[in-house]
């Protein structure tokens, strides 16, 4: 387990930032308490300080895991975010869209989702930008690119 | 009774005498071959008593280690002896056996230049004395080393020769060129020695410029020179497209678990307000070439519109008086904008780029020339020309 270098930290940034843009640093800088992201077999966590201290107990082969887990770094170094992320990622979405009732549930099974399907989308929402799914219930579901 | 106990008692001691005896003579057919230099005692008579190959040849193994090892030491007390802090210690002789070699027979090493150069030429080192006579402190002294004969670095006076600046110091010329001489004299002891071991000397690794060198050898020519900073290449800036370099060799360095959390926070606070301040610049420059293209579509399909209408009219005047009086306005109304909207460009926020006045200061002077040239029909070339 050890804390990110320079670059993987960019990088992580860089695909966080496409889901919540500036929002990022209140992921970063908290008001309630001190969080930070630690690197332990390629995945990143996001944990608390407090935690962070209570796993660092633990010898690195059997440590499984600790806090949440945003992402893992490929073999090539890229960052790939994980659905684990979610949590934190939906109050801080810029672009959400939102999709009736009757296409949630095969949206959720991985088909793709038709113009009908769409409820709500947040205006000037470009083509290709990352955005956050919502059911009708305002229970996020996925976040897509 | 006592005579008896007497006698039993000097029988007892002769039977104990012989008994010591016996312990201390071994009789053997073969005599024993003593290496005592090395400690060693070779016997060399047949083992026949062990050729029974039963589980019971312990006992007679025992018996005959210890007959040996009896003579042995019966040797050794016939050593000469010395004292050495009140212990008595026998002075060994010189071993006999010659041992085996631990290691591999060296290979021959290469030679040097010098030595091929010499045996090419059929040099022989010449006999040297030892020691020179010298004139100026009137002893003999040694040839080369400490205190040598003729040093020239320790001369106090020194002629300025004709051709020399008369402000350069010759004291100080003649001790650099010495350290350029005893520098050189070490590099070719190392190129000799990586000659011999067939090893690269780790400064020249690709460095050899010959106008002929391949990628690799440029790449890493490239990475040397880049780690031959104070820093160790820590502070050098990159080109845009550049990796950044591997670090090789060495285990890789990371922050403590529980570092400084606020110093953590800051940096990634840091970081995210770059990134952040990054991302609109390149949406300006996107969004003002988009712009321009639109713009110049307009203008080229104008101008079609005008030269056909030119062409109904007849003459090439009309056209070209209005293309005259058109053109200029434009570029006018154009050029005189930007500047005063080019200072704030590039420090406003994103949506001053969208506009088309502020964006076009720095591409449209370079754009019109070229787009110029694309005009199809040469009346519109005539047209710019006159101007």
């Amino acid at each position: 387990m050890r804390p990110l270098t320079e670059e993987e930290t960019r990088v992580m940034f860089e695909k966080i930032a496409k889901y919540i843009g500036e929002n990022l640093q209140l992921l970063v800088d908290r008001p309630d308490g001190t969080y930070c992201f630690r690197l332990h077999n390629e995945r990143v966590y996001y944990v608390s300080e407090k935690i962070l201290k209570l796993a660092a107990n633990i010898s690195g082969d059997k440590l499984v895991s600790l806090g949440t887990c945003f992402g893992k770094f490929t073999k090539t170094h890229r960052f790939r975010l994980h659905i684990t992320a979610l949590d934190y990622l939906a109050p801080y979405a810029k672009y959400k869209v939102w999709i009736k009732p009757g296409a949630e549930q095969s949206f959720l099974y991985g088909n793709h989702v038709l113009k009908s399907g769409l409820g709500r989308i947040t205006e000037n929402t470009s083509q290709y930008q990352g955005v956050v799914v919502y059911s009708m219930a305002d229970i996020p579901l996925k976040f897509l690119k | 009774m006592e005579g008896q106990s007497v006698e039993e008692l000097l029988a007892k001691a002769e039977r104990d005498e012989a008994e010591k005896l016996q312990r201390i003579t071994v009789h053997k057919e073969l005599e024993l071959e003593f290496d005592l230099g090395n400690l060693l005692a070779s016997d060399r008579n047949p083992p026949t008593g062990l050729r029974h190959a039963g589980p019971t040849q312990e006992a007679e193994l025992r018996a005959l280690a210890r007959d040996n090892t009896q003579l042995l030491i019966n040797q050794l007390w016939q050593l000469p002896t010395d004292r050495v802090e009140e212990a008595l210690v026998a002075r060994l002789p010189e071993p006999t056996t010659r041992l085996p070699r631990e290691k591999p027979v060296p290979r021959p090493r290469p030679l040097t230049r010098w030595q091929q150069f010499a045996r090419l030429k059929g040099i022989r080192p010449k006999k040297k004395t030892n020691l020179v006579w010298d004139e100026g402190s009137g002893q003999w002294r040694r040839r080369w080393g400490y205190q040598r004969a003729r040093d020239d670095t320790k001369e106090w006076l020194i002629e300025v020769p004709g051709n020399a600046d008369p402000m350069e110091d010759q004291f100080a010329k003649r001790i650099q060129a010495k350290k350029e001489r005893v520098a050189k004299n070490e590099l070719n002891r190392l190129r000799n020695l990586a000659r011999a071991h067939k090893r690269q000397l780790p400064s020249a690794a690709g460095l050899h410029p010959t106008g002929h060198q391949s990628k690799e050898e440029l790449g890493r020519a490239v990475q040397v020179a880049k780690v031959s900073t104070a820093s160790v290449g820590r502070f050098q800036e990159r080109l845009p497209k550049e990796k950044a370099p591997r670090v090789s060799g060495k285990k890789r360095k990371f922050q403590p678990l529980f570092g400084d959390f606020a110093a953590e926070k800051k940096s990634q606070l840091e970081m995210l307000r770059i990134m952040n301040s990054k991302k609109p610049q390149l949406d300006v420059t996107r969004a003002t070439n988009k712009q321009m293209r639109e713009e110049d579509q307009e203008e080229a399909a104008k101008r079609r519109k005008m030269s056909q209408k030119g062409k109904r009219k007849g003459g090439r005047q009309g056209p070209g008086g209005k293309r005259k009086g058109g053109p200029p306005s434009q570029g006018g109304t154009r050029k005189g904008g930007p500047p005063s909207q080019g200072g704030t460009r590039k420090g406003g926020p994103p949506s001053q780029g969208g506009k088309r006045k502020g964006g076009l200061g720095g591409k449209m002077n370079s754009g019109r020339p070229g787009l110029s040239g694309k005009r199809k029909g040469g009346q519109h070339q005539g047209g710019k020309r006159r101007k």
